[in-house]
Protein backbone atom coordinates (compact mmCIF):
# COMPACT_ATOMS: atom_id res chain seq x y z
CA UNK A 1 0.00 0.00 0.00
CA UNK A 2 2.53 2.59 0.82
CA UNK A 3 4.97 1.80 -1.94
CA UNK A 4 1.93 2.16 -4.58
CA UNK A 5 1.49 5.48 -2.69
CA UNK A 6 5.16 6.46 -3.00
CA UNK A 7 5.29 5.35 -6.86
CA UNK A 8 2.26 7.08 -7.64
CA UNK A 9 3.11 10.28 -5.48
CA UNK A 10 6.48 10.34 -7.20
CA UNK A 11 5.12 9.97 -10.86
CA UNK A 12 2.43 12.27 -10.47
CA UNK A 13 4.82 15.19 -9.12
CA UNK A 14 7.45 14.32 -11.98
CA UNK A 15 4.28 14.40 -14.67
CA UNK A 16 3.14 17.79 -12.87
CA UNK A 17 7.22 19.12 -12.99
CA UNK A 18 7.07 18.46 -16.66
CA UNK A 19 3.73 20.31 -16.75
CA UNK A 20 4.68 22.91 -15.33
CA UNK A 21 8.10 23.29 -16.91
CA UNK A 22 6.54 23.09 -20.41
CA UNK A 23 4.23 26.28 -19.10
CA UNK A 24 7.64 28.19 -18.23
CA UNK A 25 8.63 27.17 -21.19
CA UNK A 26 6.12 28.96 -22.74
CA UNK A 27 6.57 31.87 -20.84
CA UNK A 28 3.26 31.49 -18.44
CA UNK A 29 2.18 31.73 -15.10
CA UNK A 30 0.89 28.86 -13.24
CA UNK A 31 -3.13 28.77 -13.80
CA UNK A 32 -6.06 26.81 -12.41
CA UNK A 33 -5.58 23.83 -14.13
CA UNK A 34 -2.10 23.33 -12.91
CA UNK A 35 -3.13 23.95 -8.98
CA UNK A 36 -5.66 21.29 -9.85
CA UNK A 37 -2.49 19.51 -10.65
CA UNK A 38 -0.99 20.54 -7.61
CA UNK A 39 -4.02 19.95 -5.37
CA UNK A 40 -4.21 15.76 -6.83
CA UNK A 41 -0.31 15.51 -6.09
CA UNK A 42 -0.89 16.99 -2.62
CA UNK A 43 -4.01 15.00 -1.49
CA UNK A 44 -2.04 12.07 -3.26
CA UNK A 45 0.99 13.04 -0.59
CA UNK A 46 -1.38 13.48 2.12
CA UNK A 47 -2.98 10.64 1.67
CA UNK A 48 0.51 9.07 1.98
CA UNK A 49 1.35 10.70 5.37
CA UNK A 50 -1.71 9.13 6.67
CA UNK A 51 -0.89 5.74 5.67
CA UNK A 52 2.63 5.87 6.81
CA UNK A 53 1.14 7.14 9.86
CA UNK A 54 -1.28 4.06 10.29
CA UNK A 55 1.62 1.36 9.28
CA UNK A 56 3.72 2.82 12.40
CA UNK A 57 0.64 2.40 14.56
CA UNK A 58 0.27 -1.14 13.73
CA UNK A 59 3.80 -1.94 14.66
CA UNK A 60 5.65 -1.94 11.24
CA UNK A 61 9.03 -0.28 11.16
CA UNK A 62 10.46 1.76 8.93
CA UNK A 63 14.34 0.55 8.34
CA UNK A 64 16.26 3.40 8.54
CA UNK A 65 14.38 5.05 11.79
CA UNK A 66 11.22 6.16 12.86
CA UNK A 67 11.94 10.22 13.30
CA UNK A 68 13.71 10.42 9.41
CA UNK A 69 10.33 8.36 7.78
CA UNK A 70 7.63 10.72 9.58
CA UNK A 71 10.20 13.99 8.80
CA UNK A 72 9.88 13.09 5.18
CA UNK A 73 6.63 12.10 5.40
CA UNK A 74 5.62 15.81 6.60
CA UNK A 75 8.43 17.33 3.85
CA UNK A 76 6.77 15.38 1.52
CA UNK A 77 3.23 16.41 2.19
CA UNK A 78 4.49 20.01 2.45
CA UNK A 79 6.40 20.36 -0.72
CA UNK A 80 4.18 21.29 -3.33
CA UNK A 81 1.80 23.65 -1.39
CA UNK A 82 4.22 25.56 -0.48
CA UNK A 83 5.86 25.71 -4.39
CA UNK A 84 2.13 26.54 -4.74
CA UNK A 85 1.66 29.28 -2.56
CA UNK A 86 5.09 31.03 -4.03
CA UNK A 87 3.83 30.69 -7.54
CA UNK A 88 0.55 32.75 -6.48
CA UNK A 89 2.65 35.32 -5.75
CA UNK A 90 4.75 35.59 -8.33
CA UNK A 91 2.65 35.68 -11.75
CA UNK A 92 5.49 35.03 -14.46
CA UNK A 93 7.24 32.11 -15.73
CA UNK A 94 9.34 32.02 -12.98
CA UNK A 95 6.41 31.24 -10.56
CA UNK A 96 6.21 28.33 -13.09
CA UNK A 97 9.42 26.74 -12.50
CA UNK A 98 9.38 27.23 -9.36
CA UNK A 99 5.98 24.67 -9.32
CA UNK A 100 8.29 22.86 -11.10
CA UNK A 101 11.22 22.80 -8.51
CA UNK A 102 9.28 22.19 -6.09
CA UNK A 103 7.49 18.54 -7.77
CA UNK A 104 10.87 17.88 -8.52
CA UNK A 105 12.32 17.97 -5.20
CA UNK A 106 8.43 15.82 -4.51
CA UNK A 107 10.11 13.32 -6.53
CA UNK A 108 13.54 13.25 -4.69
CA UNK A 109 11.91 13.02 -1.27
CA UNK A 110 9.80 10.15 -2.69
CA UNK A 111 13.09 8.19 -3.43
CA UNK A 112 14.58 8.63 -0.69
CA UNK A 113 11.29 7.57 1.52
CA UNK A 114 11.17 4.25 -0.57
CA UNK A 115 15.04 3.64 1.15
CA UNK A 116 13.82 4.77 4.37
CA UNK A 117 10.99 2.35 4.46
CA UNK A 118 12.73 -0.64 3.09
CA UNK A 119 10.67 -3.77 3.81
CA UNK B 1 -12.86 56.92 -16.28
CA UNK B 2 -10.30 54.01 -14.93
CA UNK B 3 -7.76 56.38 -16.52
CA UNK B 4 -8.50 59.55 -14.62
CA UNK B 5 -8.37 56.59 -11.70
CA UNK B 6 -5.29 55.61 -12.62
CA UNK B 7 -3.05 58.87 -12.50
CA UNK B 8 -4.25 59.11 -8.59
CA UNK B 9 -1.84 56.14 -7.41
CA UNK B 10 1.10 55.15 -9.25
CA UNK B 11 -0.33 52.30 -11.37
CA UNK B 12 2.11 51.01 -13.64
CA UNK B 13 5.10 50.44 -11.80
CA UNK B 14 3.19 49.75 -8.26
CA UNK B 15 6.28 50.21 -6.42
CA UNK B 16 7.16 52.76 -3.80
CA UNK B 17 9.83 55.74 -4.08
CA UNK B 18 12.24 53.69 -2.04
CA UNK B 19 12.12 51.24 -4.68
CA UNK B 20 16.44 52.76 -4.88
CA UNK B 21 16.72 51.49 -2.24
CA UNK B 22 14.51 48.25 -1.43
CA UNK B 23 14.50 46.82 -4.77
CA UNK B 24 13.46 43.51 -4.79
CA UNK B 25 15.30 40.43 -4.68
CA UNK B 26 13.22 37.29 -4.32
CA UNK B 27 11.02 37.76 -7.57
CA UNK B 28 11.28 36.84 -10.84
CA UNK B 29 14.21 34.26 -11.60
CA UNK B 30 15.17 35.02 -7.74
CA UNK B 31 11.83 33.77 -6.50
CA UNK B 32 13.18 29.87 -7.66
CA UNK B 33 16.24 30.95 -5.48
CA UNK B 34 14.27 31.49 -2.45
CA UNK B 35 11.68 28.16 -2.83
CA UNK B 36 15.58 26.48 -3.17
CA UNK B 37 17.39 28.09 0.02
CA UNK B 38 13.97 27.42 1.76
CA UNK B 39 14.09 23.44 1.17
CA UNK B 40 17.55 23.53 1.70
CA UNK B 41 17.18 25.51 4.94
CA UNK B 42 15.02 22.57 6.36
CA UNK B 43 16.63 20.24 5.04
CA UNK B 44 19.71 21.05 7.05
CA UNK B 45 18.54 22.32 10.09
CA UNK B 46 16.06 19.32 10.61
CA UNK B 47 19.25 16.88 9.44
CA UNK B 48 21.03 18.34 11.67
CA UNK B 49 18.96 18.59 14.86
CA UNK B 50 17.48 15.19 14.46
CA UNK B 51 21.05 13.93 14.17
CA UNK B 52 22.09 15.84 17.31
CA UNK B 53 19.37 15.00 18.91
CA UNK B 54 19.50 11.50 18.04
CA UNK B 55 23.27 10.59 19.01
CA UNK B 56 25.54 14.22 19.01
CA UNK B 57 28.41 11.60 19.78
CA UNK B 58 28.32 9.57 16.53
CA UNK B 59 30.33 12.37 14.34
CA UNK B 60 30.09 16.23 16.50
CA UNK B 61 31.82 17.57 13.65
CA UNK B 62 29.60 16.78 11.04
CA UNK B 63 26.36 17.56 12.42
CA UNK B 64 27.82 21.43 13.69
CA UNK B 65 28.79 21.87 10.02
CA UNK B 66 25.47 20.59 8.88
CA UNK B 67 23.91 22.76 11.74
CA UNK B 68 26.27 25.58 10.31
CA UNK B 69 24.75 25.08 6.47
CA UNK B 70 21.24 25.60 7.92
CA UNK B 71 22.22 28.67 9.29
CA UNK B 72 23.95 30.48 6.48
CA UNK B 73 20.96 29.10 4.31
CA UNK B 74 18.36 30.45 6.38
CA UNK B 75 20.32 33.93 6.25
CA UNK B 76 20.48 33.84 2.53
CA UNK B 77 16.73 32.91 2.66
CA UNK B 78 15.64 35.62 4.30
CA UNK B 79 18.08 38.22 2.65
CA UNK B 80 16.28 37.42 -0.59
CA UNK B 81 13.02 38.03 1.01
CA UNK B 82 13.93 41.16 2.53
CA UNK B 83 15.49 42.56 -0.32
CA UNK B 84 17.73 45.95 -0.60
CA UNK B 85 21.17 47.09 -1.17
CA UNK B 86 21.94 45.93 2.36
CA UNK B 87 20.43 42.24 2.16
CA UNK B 88 21.68 42.08 -1.08
CA UNK B 89 25.41 42.58 0.04
CA UNK B 90 25.11 40.42 3.27
CA UNK B 91 23.16 37.42 0.82
CA UNK B 92 26.39 37.91 -1.57
CA UNK B 93 29.01 37.34 1.15
CA UNK B 94 26.82 34.15 2.45
CA UNK B 95 27.17 32.84 -1.09
CA UNK B 96 30.74 33.08 -1.06
CA UNK B 97 30.80 31.49 2.12
CA UNK B 98 28.94 28.92 1.26
CA UNK B 99 30.44 28.42 -1.56
CA UNK B 100 33.85 28.32 0.04
CA UNK B 101 32.44 25.99 2.98
CA UNK B 102 30.93 23.82 0.47
CA UNK B 103 34.53 23.26 -1.24
CA UNK B 104 36.55 23.43 2.01
CA UNK B 105 34.36 20.39 3.45
CA UNK B 106 33.93 18.54 -0.13
CA UNK B 107 37.72 18.19 -0.26
CA UNK B 108 37.71 17.16 3.48
CA UNK B 109 35.24 14.78 2.96
CA UNK B 110 38.01 13.42 0.42
CA UNK B 111 41.43 13.68 2.01
CA UNK B 112 40.18 12.54 5.40
CA UNK B 113 37.36 10.48 4.99
CA UNK B 114 37.73 9.22 9.14
CA UNK B 115 36.89 13.17 10.28
CA UNK B 116 33.61 12.38 8.99
CA UNK B 117 32.06 9.07 10.34
CA UNK B 118 28.34 10.55 9.28
CA UNK B 119 28.28 12.77 6.26
CA UNK B 120 27.01 15.93 6.05
CA UNK B 121 25.10 18.17 3.80
CA UNK B 122 28.58 19.78 2.02
CA UNK B 123 30.18 15.93 2.25
CA UNK B 124 31.49 14.90 -1.64
CA UNK B 125 30.70 18.65 -2.71
CA UNK B 126 27.31 17.97 -1.85
CA UNK B 127 26.56 14.65 -3.98
CA UNK B 128 23.93 13.28 -1.65
CA UNK B 129 21.84 16.83 -2.42
CA UNK B 130 22.62 15.99 -6.41
CA UNK B 131 25.23 18.58 -6.42
CA UNK B 132 22.70 21.16 -5.67
CA UNK B 133 24.56 22.37 -2.73
CA UNK B 134 27.81 23.65 -5.07
CA UNK B 135 25.19 24.80 -7.87
CA UNK B 136 23.12 26.63 -5.69
CA UNK B 137 25.56 29.71 -4.17
CA UNK B 138 27.20 29.90 -8.04
CA UNK B 139 23.69 30.56 -9.61
CA UNK B 140 22.91 33.05 -6.23
CA UNK B 141 25.88 35.07 -6.61
CA UNK B 142 24.94 35.40 -10.63
CA UNK B 143 21.74 36.67 -9.65
CA UNK B 144 22.61 38.92 -6.66
CA UNK B 145 25.46 40.42 -9.33
CA UNK B 146 22.60 40.96 -11.62
CA UNK B 147 19.84 42.46 -9.19
CA UNK B 148 21.52 45.43 -8.63
CA UNK B 149 21.30 46.62 -12.07
CA UNK B 150 17.63 45.51 -12.49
Amino acid sequence: MLDALTVAVAVTALALAAWCGFAAYRDQPTKDWHFIGMAVVSVLALAQLVVGIVQLARGERPDQGMTIFIAYLIGAAAAVPAAGFLSLTERTRWGSVTVAAGAVVLAVLEVRLYDIWGN
Amino acid sequence: MSDTDRTGAPAPQHETPDRQQRFELGSGPGRVLVWFYGVFTVAAASRSIVEMILDFGKAPLAYVLSAVAAIVYGFITYSLVRGGEKARKAALMCCAAELAGVLVVGTWTRLEPSAFPDSTVWSEFGMGYLFIPVILPVTGMIWLRRARNA
